[in-house]
């Protein structure tokens, strides 16, 4: 735990004003979860929001008193000393809307009928979990984020604060992302979801009630994706043809490495997460493309940006490809924006954003310091 | 800082001096930066650069300069039709590949390009080459079995490629050591800073 924030205390954000979501949908009022490292300085311009991806939360760095081992998903990133250094920033890390983490989600109690909302929870839009971030931030005083900084889908929700709040936030970090997935992208997901979908302990998002989840479902879904966010030479390193038993067994049992791997995750993930939660991840990472109302014109969706970017790509990352990013590298150079683009050389495809790496370290601490040092933090 | 930059490469002064105030600069092969923040510092220039280097790529951005990771040798595709007053390839031409291309790239990218490179004909290189030695100099500091240069030329060699390519040469300033040079520049310049536009 060198360099930690130490221990840290999840906190609840209430909101009592009514959130119209993209699709219509509203819904009256609802809480966010979220943790803060840092302090943020007298004139608060020194905060940092750090959007997650499909499965994260707002515990990004540090641990709890009560159980030290339960580390947060970005620790090697944010802490004292570290790239996004909290002796310097303000950091504030949320579970979004929707989630399955404390936040305001499916498993929520629908305070209007007392149950779960199961199915009824809004199909949530990268647009609406901005509003939502806007929102905390105003609860907190924070008029202008320094950066918002995401990777993935996280890096779709940096983005569109670009694009929704341009004059309050400075710098946006869009790491290992895209400005929309392509259809092989969102054919994953349709499969990971049909997963979910299908499987019979799902009732039609209402399982709750029944006292059922629909783990097989989760669970497919889960090894679907992590086969798409690791390279083909990243788990021919980790696994190759490897045999559990070191013979073959013919038989439908686990026989290869790579097999008890993935079922290993699939198990551990359908444990805690929520498959209503997945369900609307997945739909959010799908619908985000900023260019479909200007007809499909990326460059018009960024005119309206002000920040200074910094893209980040991975060499190995197939499932958000480093010629997706320069896509949004292209819209801002056509817009005369501020960015800066690092490819980074990288074996461990798509998870390389959550990886240590000496370049990707070097390229988001040096990028940082200078958001520091324009800020004079 | 300022001024240890342009002694250390007189041929960045002759750039600097060709690049009016408030221009927008791509700098191809840009290194750390170093002119990028230069052009910036005392000419307000709004720029970016191009680099390939990991390592030149974190330094870009701790200096403070826009850069865009790439490979001059792919083309400049994440670049628009005249979208930059001026694209510079300071003392990188001889070390790319499809060097033809890239310059039919520059002046479609850039209003204007401007280029140094290192001499080959410079007389210290023409006598290494007569005594039997590929040339090893300050501004062609390598081995022949470790060097990235492939595409050498001389003035003339670099004149007749214009030409080729329907470049009009616009300017041209010709160094050794620190100083112009204005007599035989072929033989008595090691290094030559050239501005130029498409012909057409």
């Amino acid at each position: 735990m060198n360099n930690s924030v130490g221990i840290v205390q999840a906190q609840r954000a209430t909101f009592d004003q009514p959130l119209t979501f993209k699709s219509g949908a509203v819904l009256p009022c609802y809480e966010l979860w979220y943790e803060t490292y840092g302090v943020l300085n007298a004139d608060k311009s020194n905060a940092i929001l750090i959007c997650h991806a499909l499965s994260g939360h707002h515990h990004v760095a540090g641990y709890y008193e009560d159980d030290t081992e339960d580390i947060g998903w970005w620790d090697n990133m944010v802490g004292p000393g570290k790239p996004i250094d909290t002796n310097k920033f303000f950091v504030v890390g949320l579970n979004n809307l929707g989630g399955c983490h404390g936040s305001t989600g499916p498993a929520s109690i629908d305070p209007q009928t007392g149950k779960p909302y199961g199915a009824s929870f809004p199909v949530v839009t990268v647009e609406d979990w901005v509003t939502s971030q806007a929102r905390l931030a105003e609860q907190l005083g924070i008029t202008q984020f320094a950066a918002v900084i995401g990777g993935s889908l996280g890096g779709m929700q940096a983005m569109q604060w670009a694009l929704s709040y341009p004059d309050r936030v400075r710098h946006v970090l869009a790491i290992a992302s895209a400005p929309h997935l392509t259809a092989q992208n969102i054919a994953f997901n349709d499969v990971a979801r049909n997963a979910i979908l299908t499987d019979p302990d799902f009732h039609g998002g209402d399982f709750y009630q029944h006292g059922v989840v629909p783990t097989r479902g989760l669970r497919l879904a889960r090894m679907l994706g992590h086969i798409t966010y690791l390279s083909d030479d990243a788990m021919a390193d980790k696994f190759g043809r490897e045999l559990r038993h070191g013979k073959l067994n013919f038989s439908y049992d686990i026989e290869f490495q790579i097999e008890s791997y993935l079922r290993y995750q699939g198990d551990k993930f359908a444990a805690y997460f929520d498959a209503n939660t997945y369900l609307l991840m997945t739909k959010a990472l799908d619908y985000f493309d900023p260019a479909r109302e200007l007809g499909g014109n990326l460059n018009r969706a960024f005119a309206v940006a002000k920040a200074k970017f910094l893209v980040v790509s991975f060499t190995t990352d197939w499932r958000f490809a480093p010629e997706r990013s320069r896509e949004i590298v292209h819209a801002l150079l056509h817009n005369k924006r501020d960015v800066s683009y690092a490819e980074i050389t990288s074996a461990h495809g798509h998870d390389s954003f959550l990886m240590q790496d000496e370049q990707y370290v070097a390229v988001m601490r040096n990028y940082l310091n200078n958001v520091a040092a324009e800020g004079s933090l | 800082m300022n001024t240890s930059i342009i002694e250390s490469r007189p041929d960045f002064a002759a750039i600097a001096s060709w690049i009016p105030q408030g221009s927008s600069v791509l700098d191809l092969g840009c290194g750390d930066g170093s002119l990028l923040r230069y052009l910036r510092e005392t000419r307000e220039v709004r720029g970016y650069g191009v680099e390939i280097n990991d390592k030149k790529i974190a330094t870009c951005i701790a200096n403070g300069v826009n850069v865009i990771q790439n490979d001059l040798d792919s083309g400049l595709a994440d670049f628009e039709d005249a979208s930059f007053d001026y694209v510079i390839l300071s003392q990188t031409l001889q070390a790319t590949r499809h060097t033809e291309a890239l310059m039919k790239e520059i002046v479609r990218v850039g209003r204007e390009g401007i280029i140094s490179f290192p001499n080959f004909g410079y007389w210290k290189n023409r006598l290494q080459v007569m005594l039997g030695n590929m040339p090893v100099s300050k501004e062609l500091p390598y081995q022949w079995y470790d060097t990235p240069n492939v595409h050498l030329c001389t003035l003339d060699d670099f004149e007749i490629l214009c030409a080729h390519l329907d470049i009009r040469i616009l300017g041209r300033q010709v160094m050794c050591g620190g100083h112009d040079v204005q007599v035989l520049p072929n033989l008595r310049g090691s290094t030559a800073v050239y501005r130029f536009e498409h012909a057409a």
